[in-house]
């Protein structure tokens, strides 16, 4: 079986690259591009590490055919801060240490920047529902939601 | 050479002719639509080589159409797009509370319901809540389209009435008056991101003076495919849905299931526990059905 070429956006840059038909557009992202700040953690939907947008959907990188990128605009955690600095998400999330070892945190802030995207203004029960999906082996659950809340009001109201 | 092939076709009649290529030639084809059970089953269990045809651009599996007698839901259109849509909420809470149980955020804005129904897991939340509210397969064949009922189109588990070269075009689903109300509830020992313990759907139509007179009840996780309860509906229909129908349709329930036990809970438990499941779904869809009235 030949390679796919596949044409995508990642990040508001154009990019091409080749995947063989089963590959996941998670080992896509690591291996054949590089952009490793989208983690591997089951490879079978359950943690959320990979949490990555499709055309603004949060999705599971790790569930996505590379070759059904095709098309379609990727957003990773490398696309969110910019050259002015960390996104507020971002920020929060190391204001408020909502992180241990690291691993979920991509996914975590990329899944929030999804949430936030769509309700602006989420109560508690409503980002613990829609964080599900993004296991912290850690279990720091608590400052996390807390660094949530925080990058809520602060995009409300920038400084 | 992985053996592997990926197809992005872009009609009907390309797919099944791809289908059936593949079909004749001895080689094995997968459709795609979300791919959530589809690459979770490729990573681990059965990682055979096999052509993927992904039917995602197709445009009668996105479509979406909401018409006076009935509504089509494309069988690929994923569960956050249709639990997003302000009017199937209206009209099939159940089932659109069913699609909004499967899986994390991730998940949902992948999955859809027809791959649910073709993966045809025995737990699979959103089979008995459209057998409850009477939705029909619509497939194309070769020479056309067919019909049939969900709760005939799982035949095992795992299983599904598809022949080699169909294909799942969507579901077509009665529209309800405002005399109908479906609800659907399962039971989890967590509240997000499980798979059902045992799971019951239910569609009740009341008349003007309170007396339920057509009901249709599915159970889930509690046999090998879903199924639909005739004895529980005719437990309710004619009776104003009180306390003594309600425990006779949790009983035909019960006495339905065939569970088996495992981690998730015993057979026993799983018998019981669907009784109850049915008794609290007719309350609530008899509930949202006086509140049309309200």
């Amino acid at each position: 079986m030949d390679k796919i070429q596949i044409g995508t956006s990642i990040n508001g840059e154009a990019v091409e690259f080749l995947c063989e038909p089963q590959q996941s557009l998670l080992e896509v992202l690591r291996d054949t591009l590089g952009r490793t700040g989208t983690k591997e953690g089951c490879s079978t939907g359950d943690c959320g590490a990979c949490s990555v947008l499709m055309d603004g959907r949060l999705v599971c990188a790790c569930l996505v055919l590379a070759a059904e990128a095709g098309g379609h605009e990727i957003t990773t955690i490398e696309g969110l801060a910019t050259d002015a600095g960390l996104h507020p998400i971002q920020q929060k999330f190391l204001e408020h240490a909502a992180l241990q070892c690291g691993i979920c945190t991509p996914g975590l802030i990329v899944a929030t920047k999804a949430l936030l995207d769509r309700h602006p203004d989420p109560d508690e029960t409503t980002i613990r529902y829609w964080l599900a999906g993004n296991l912290c082996r850690c279990t720091g659950y608590d400052k996390i939601i807390r660094a949530v809340q925080d990058a809520a009001r602060s995009l409300a109201h920038p400084a | 050479m992985t053996g592997f092939a990926y197809h992005a076709p872009t009609s009907v009649a390309e797919t099944l002719a791809l289908l059936g290529d593949h079909a004749r030639a001895g080689r094995r084809a997968q459709v795609l639509a979300g791919g959530t059970d589809v690459l979770v089953q490729l990573r681990g269990v059965d990682r055979t080589p096999r052509a993927l045809v992904d039917i995602k651009g197709l445009a009668e599996v996105n479509r979406l159409h909401v018409g006076a007698d009935h509504v089509f839901i494309g069988a690929a259109i994923p569960s956050a797009h249709l639990n997003e849509n302000a009017e199937l909420a209206r009209l099939y809470p159940g089932l659109m509370e069913a699609a909004d149980l499967i899986g994390s955020t991730q998940i949902q804005g992948r999955a859809s319901v027809g791959g649910n129904l073709c993966n045809a897991s025995p737990a699979g939340d959103t089979i008995p809540a459209l057998i409850a509210v009477g939705a029909r397969c619509v497939i194309a064949t070769a020479s056309g389209t067919r019909e049939l009922p969900v709760e005939a189109f799982v035949t095992g588990v795992g299983r599904n009435a598809l022949v080699s070269g169909e294909l799942l075009l969507g579901l077509s689903l009665p529209r309800p008056g405002a005399a109908t109300a479906d609800a659907y509830l399962r039971f989890t020992p967590r509240t997000e991101m499980d798979i059902a313990v045992a799971g019951c759907g239910v569609s009740v139509t009341l008349d003007a003076g309170g007396v339920c007179t057509a009901a249709r009840v599915g159970i889930g996780a509690v046999a090998p495919t879903a199924l639909l309860v005739e004895a529980a509906a005719a437990a309710l229909v004619g009776t104003r849905l009180d306390e003594a129908a309600l425990n006779a349709a949790g009983a035909a329930c019960s006495s339905a299931a065939s569970p088996i036990t495992d981690k998730r809970g015993t057979a026993d438990y799983r018998r019981k526990v669907v009784g109850v499941l049915c008794r609290r779904a007719v309350g609530i869809a008899r509930d949202r059905v006086l509140a049309h009235r309200a």
